[in-house]
This record gives C-alpha cells, sequence and structure tokens, in this order.
C-alpha cells in the first residue's frame, strides 16, 4: 500500500516534470532563420544595476589591481551597480546569456553568431552609443556581429592567442606552434592548451600552414576529412599536455610554479604572470594565430536595459577602451583610445590600426555545416560535432 | 481563538498530520524527485546544431552517442575505479581511529577527539582542495620537499592526487559511523572473544567487522556517492583526467541533453549499489 502511494508520488512528479520541461524547451526551440527582435528606442534612465558576463580582465573595478579600475567611474556616473560574471569559455558566455539573468555580454566570434540566430540577443541601436562612431571602421558590421547590416553589437577590440613559454626554462625560444606538437619535446608533461572544443582551430592552422595538401583555407571551415586530421594532431599532442586550462587564475597560476613552460594563452596571462614575477614571454607564432574579435551585445531578455546601454556606450569611450586594451593586451576598438594610453606606442605595438598584421589572425568563429571558406562542393563539420570529438578526445 | 483552532485540529488527526509534512513532501517530491525527472526526459532531447538551444524532440541519439564511444567507457570505468580505491581508502584510515576514539580514549579525549574530526569539514571544501594542488606540485610542492630526500616523489597531478584528495575529504564522513557503530558494540564481546583464546586479528575479523558491517556500508554510500558526483577535485587536482562529473560539466553548457544523459549514469550507479546494500541487509540494522 505504502510503497504503492510512493510510486504514484514518483508517477506524478515525473509527469509534471515532463510537462515543465516540455514547456520551457518548446519556448526555447528555434530553427536556424533569424529571429525577430527589436532594437531600444530610447534610453531612459538607469534601472539601478547591471548584470554582466565578460571574459576575465574586461571588468576590473580595483580589486585585481587598484591601479586598474574603469568601473567605480561608471557606477558613480550612471548610478548603475555593476555585476559581473566571468565566463571562462565562449560555450559558458552562450549558456550563462541563456539563462536570461545577464544583460550585456562580451561575445566573441564563435559566440556572437549563436547568441544572434539563438534569440538571446538583440540587435543594438547605435546612435544610442554616441561612442560607436570613433570606432575602427574594419571592425564595424563585420559578419560576427552584424546581420544584413543590422548592428548586434559593439565591437570591444581584438587579440591573438599566443604560444606563452618560460624564458627561463624553454630554451631556446619557440618560433612555431610545432613547439606544442612535437611528440620529442623536451618539456612534455609541461604544455598546456586551451580547454575548449575551439582549439580545434589552433590544430588545424598548424595544419594549414604544414601540410598544404589537406588543402585547409580557413581554421573554421573544415570537411571531414581535414577534421579528422586536425582531431588526430591533437590526440598525439594528448599525451604531451600536463593541463588543459581554462580558468586564467589556475593557468596563471601553473606558469608560476613550473607545473606550465609552453602552451597557448592570452596577453592578459601573460601580464598578469609577468607583475607576479615570473619569467614569461608570449609571442605569436610564424604560422599566425587563432585569435578574437570581441563584441559587446544586449540581451533579449535584458532586465537592465538602460544601464546596459550606458555600460556598452562607456566600455568603449576613449578613456575605457584604452584602459581595458592596456590591462588586457589587445588592440582597442575606439581610434581615439590610441590617443590616450599611458604607454604612447601602445596602438602601433598591438598593431591597433594595422590592418596587414591581423591577415594571419583567425578571429574565432562558429563553424557551420555551409563552409565558411565558401566551398560548396563539401559539407564542413558544424560547432555540434566539435563539441563531441573535444568532449571524447578529453575523456578518452 | 488559537485554543479554538488548536481544538479543531486536534480532532482531525489526518489533517494534522497532512499540514505537518505537506512541506518536506512538497520539496521532496517538487524540488528533488522533479528535478531527476526533469533530468531523465531532457536526457531523451537533442540540441539545435548551430544555436545550441534545446529541441524537445524524443530521440535516443544521445544514448547510442555515449554508449558507441569508448570515451565515456572509459571515464565510467576510471570513475568507478577512483571511487572504490577511495572507499577503500578511507575504510582502511577510519576502522583504526574509530576503534581508537570509541573503544581506547578516554572520554574526556574521546569528546575531544570527535571535534577534531568534525573540524575540517568547517573548512571550505575548494580551500582544502587548493591546498592539496599546492602541496602537490611536483618538484617546488611541500610533499616533494619533505618526502624527496627519502625518494619518495609527489604523484604529480593526475589519478592519484585525486584518490588523495577525495579521501582526504570524505574521511570524516567514513569514521563518524563507524565510531557510532563501534559505541554501540558492548566491551563484554570483544572480553569474551578473548576469554576464548581468539586473537586480536581474528577477534577483529569474526566479531568487530560483522558488526560494525552496517556501519561500514553507511560510511562507504557517503564516501562513494560523493566521490561518483564530484568534479572539482578533478578539475583542480586531477591534470588533464576527467570523471563522470567533468563530462556533465563539459557538457551542460553546451549540449545539455547529451549532459543529462550522462548524469543517467551515476543515478544508475548508485541504484546498483543501493539494491546491491539492501541485499546484504545492511540497510535493515542501521
Amino acid at each position: 500500500m505504502r510503497k504503492k502511494r510512493l510510486f504514484s508520488q514518483i508517477a506524478a512528479a515525473s509527469a509534471v516534470a515532463i510537462i515543465l520541461a516540455a514547456c520551457s524547451s518548446s519556448s526555447n526551440s528555434t530553427t536556424t532563420t533569424l529571429p525577430k527582435v527589436d532594437a531600444l528606442k530610447s534610453l531612459g534612465a538607469g534601472e539601478g544595476q547591471v548584470n554582466i558576463v565578460a571574459w576575465a580582465g574586461y571588468v576590473e573595478n580595483g580589486s585585481n589591481d587598484p591601479k586598474v579600475n574603469w568601473v567605480s567611474d561608471f557606477e558613480k556616473a550612471t548610478g548603475c551597480k555593476v555585476n559581473v560574471k566571468i565566463g571562462s569559455t565562449s560555450d559558458d558566455m552562450v549558456a550563462l546569456m541563456k539563462t536570461g539573468e545577464y544583460d550585456v555580454v562580451s561575445a566573441s566570434g564563435d559566440a556572437s553568431l549563436r547568441l544572434i540566430y539563438g534569440g538571446d540577443v538583440a540587435p543594438v541601436n547605435t546612435s544610442l552609443v554616441p561612442n560607436y562612431a570613433d570606432i575602427f571602421s574594419d571592425l564595424k558590421d563585420q559578419q560576427w556581429n552584424s546581420v544584413n547590416g543590422v548592428a548586434y553589437g559593439i565591437p570591444h577590440g581584438r587579440g591573438a592567442n599566443l604560444l606563452a613559454y618560460r624564458t627561463d626554462i624553454v630554451n631556446p625560444a619557440p618560433t612555431s606552434w610545432g613547439a606544442v606538437f612535437d611528440t620529442n619535446s623536451p618539456y612534455k608533461g609541461k604544455i598546456t592548451a586551451y580547454d575548449s572544443p575551439i582549439y580545434i582551430a589552433d590544430a588545424a592552422l598548424y595544419l594549414m600552414k604544414t601540410q598544404p595538401d589537406l588543402g585547409i583555407k580557413y581554421p573554421y571551415a573544415l570537411d571531414q576529412k581535414q577534421f579528422d586530421a586536425a582531431v588526430a594532431l591533437l590526440k598525439v599532442q594528448k599525451p604531451l599536455i600536463g593541463e588543459y586550462w581554462s580558468d586564467y587564475l589556475k593557468h596563471v597560476a601553473s606558469l608560476k610554479s613550473g607545473g606550465t613552460v609552453l602552451g597557448t594563452t592570452w596577453q592578459v596571462n601573460i601580464n598578469l604572470a609577468q607583475s607576479e614575477g615570473v619569467k614569461v614571454e608570449g609571442i605569436k607564432p610564424v604560422e599566425g594565430s587563432t585569435g578574437w574579435s570581441d563584441t559587446w551585445m544586449i540581451s533579449n531578455k535584458a532586465k537592465h536595459p538602460n544601464c546596459g546601454y550606458m555600460w556598452m556606450d562607456h566600455i568603449v569611450s576613449p578613456k575605457a577602451n584604452a584602459a581595458v586594451a592596456e590591462w588586457f593586451g589587445e588592440a582597442p576598438s575606439n581610434a581615439k583610445a590610441c590617443d590616450i594610453t599611458s604607454d604612447k606606442k601602445f596602438c602601433a605595438s598591438y598593431h591597433a590600426a594595422d590592418q596587414a598584421y591581423w591577415k594571419d589572425v583567425y578571429y574565432w568563429n562558429t563553424a557551420t555545416q555551409a563552409c565558411l571558406d565558401g566551398r560548396k562542393d563539401v559539407k564542413c563539420v558544424p560547432y555540434s560535432e566539435w563539441v563531441k570529438a573535444w568532449s571524447s578526445l578529453r575523456n578518452a | 481563538m488559537k485554543s479554538s483552532v488548536a481544538t479543531w485540529m486536534h480532532k482531525r488527526p489526518k489533517l494534522r498530520l497532512a499540514a505537518l509534512l505537506a512541506a518536506p513532501t512538497l520539496w521532496l517530491v517538487v524540488a528533488y524527485l522533479g528535478a531527476l525527472g526533469a533530468l531523465l526526459v531532457t536526457a531523451f532531447f537533442t540540441i539545435d546544431s548551430f544555436t545550441g538551444n534545446v529541441v524537445a524532440k524524443f530521440n535516443l541519439g544521445n544514448f547510442h552517442d555515449m554508449l558507441t564511444d569508448p570515451a565515456y567507457r572509459n571515464v565510467v570505468l576510471r570513475t568507478l575505479g577512483i571511487a572504490i580505491s577511495v572507499t577503500i581508502i578511507c575504510a582502511v584510515f577510519a576502522i583504526p581511529m574509530a576503534f581508537f576514539m570509541a573503544k581506547i580514549a578516554n572520554p574526556r579525549s574521546q569528546r575531544i577527539l570527535v571535534a577534531l574530526v568534525l573540524t575540517p569539514l568547517w573548512a571550505s571544501y575548494l580551500v582544502k582542495i587548493y591546498a592539496w594542488r599546492t602541496m602537490l606540485e611536483p618538484n617546488t610542492g611541500v610533499v616533494d620537499w619533505i618526502l624527496g630526500p627519502i625518494g619518495i616523489h609527489s604523484p604529480g597531478f593526475g589519478g592519484p592526487a585525486i584518490i588523495i584528495g577525495l579521501s582526504y575529504l570524505w574521511l570524516p564522513y567514513m569514521i563518524l559511523p563507524i565510531y557510532a557503530g563501534l559505541e554501540r558494540l558492548p566491551n563484554s564481546l570483544l572480553d569474551a572473544s578473548g576469554d576464548l583464546g581468539a586473537r586480536n586479528f581474528y577477534t577483529f575479523r569474526r566479531v568487530i567487522l560483522p558488526l560494525i558491517f552496517p556501519s561500514l556500508v553507511a560510511g562507504s554510500m557517503f564516501t562513494f556517492s560523493l566521490t561518483l558526483g564530484d568534479y572539482i577535485t578533478a578539475q583542480i587536482i586531477g591534470g588533464k583526467l576527467q570523471m563522470l562529473g567533468n563530462v556533465v560539466y563539459q557538457n551542460f553548457s553546451i549540449n545539455l541533453p547529451f549532459a543529462a544523459t550522462i548524469a543517467t549514469i551515476p543515478v544508475a550507479i548508485m541504484a546498483i549499489y543501493l539494491w546491491l546494500v539492501r541485499r546484504t541487509g545492511a540497510l535493515a540494522s542501521l
């Protein structure tokens, strides 16, 4: 009798759960057509706070370094309290934005299109962002931040993924990504790689330059054969890896302790490690590099849209943009930022306006079945398959 | 007024019981069983390959992927291996410790020892694991520094590090049930066994072990299930090694249905484990 009742309770519960699950997911289900979402028409008063999903180093309020702070001024001027959630990978960010609890996100090119077509972000009314006018024109209206000429975000800055090495341990200094794929490496077990499916593109880029017969033209457009070759290269690399990183603080700690001496990194990690006295350098190897061009986007379900717009305008203002760029170690997006960086040569050394430098930097992008390099005769491997391959590689 | 409500309630025992149990039952059914149900259902869904949104269309693709890819079989076996090792190590450390606490120590130090066993539970899980990370750091860590001169080196980050870390974390959960079990064990039984000529080990094997078996089982349910679900320890000191929890963590943001599919594995393992335990009858005498 008692068992029977328990059973019927369980049955009832799962019935409820099924209904709940069905409701919640049916409202989410989409096709790859562009959802119709309207941009904000006019700016109102701030809502008192704004919830931001950002890359580490993009929203600094002085807690990491008292001198590094472009949040307090904004909070004082607008009355919008800034709550930040750090995303470790683009996939994290997409998942966080899907919760609807965040207003603004700094999305890289491998997240932005997913967010746009998933109906998670709204188009941006650029007339409400006065600083948009000063942004480098070659960053506007790109395929990762706009659709059919409609802007879905404000360009933030760009940079390349670098090859980090401990100058006091790694000798001679590496010049090629070959250093992290060399099965005879003396640094076996102390090499690191970025823990995300997007890292497959790094392997593809290396193959593109070293094995021309594979015919890879663009690391995010891989047909099955090219994709398999890239994954095979990563399998060969796996025994060399000590740790894969996605938590940047753990990565910096590892560089510091010597647990990691060689591998993929971001400039901001190099800066953090150097500020702690670690002898480490980051280079863009001869093959070029994968990289990012980030975009500030606003959620379709933003609860604080006015503060969100104010933030997007603030973060690309010359002063804040210069501060972020110098702290993170990337090229700013606002042309006027170059005049007020504390290091006057900063924009030159980060090639902010130098279009030639960015020729061999392949910004993160979302692989789709339709090949992004324009090939029509083959189907490319979509990002969902990248995810499966990465999961399988990591767990084997 | 108050008393009239009380009188009214007093005459209706069933209503009283319902009022008492409504909140916990609701909690159990909606939050706990509901979440499990949602998990099971989601496992049969799929995602839009481009946007990553969940598509509520019934299919078995996730289970097919999980069962055909040898990577996931490996991760299940690896996680089981770690869970079993952690449980055994915890038991080996906990039995003598609990025996000393329950049978040898005087009442005053008994209380102090119980407090000492509990104190690590006050510190944050993360702090403890990060402490193990610095200790196990190859070449520069404390373990290499102290044990290096006698030729023992840190295992580095990987499977052994995870087993060490988790055994450390879950040890109190093993000690306390065994301690409680041993406290209930009358000393006269040990004396009787000795009087009849049994040596210490024989007494342990034939008298103590059978009597504390239910406590061991209770402890092992903690250590085993906590290990099965853990992913943070593996992230911090596991090097590149992944456990079942990591697979779920890795997939939930990108492919929620697949993460749900993977998450059914520990549920199934625990169900089998509890069923086996039930068959031994240990649950009845807890």
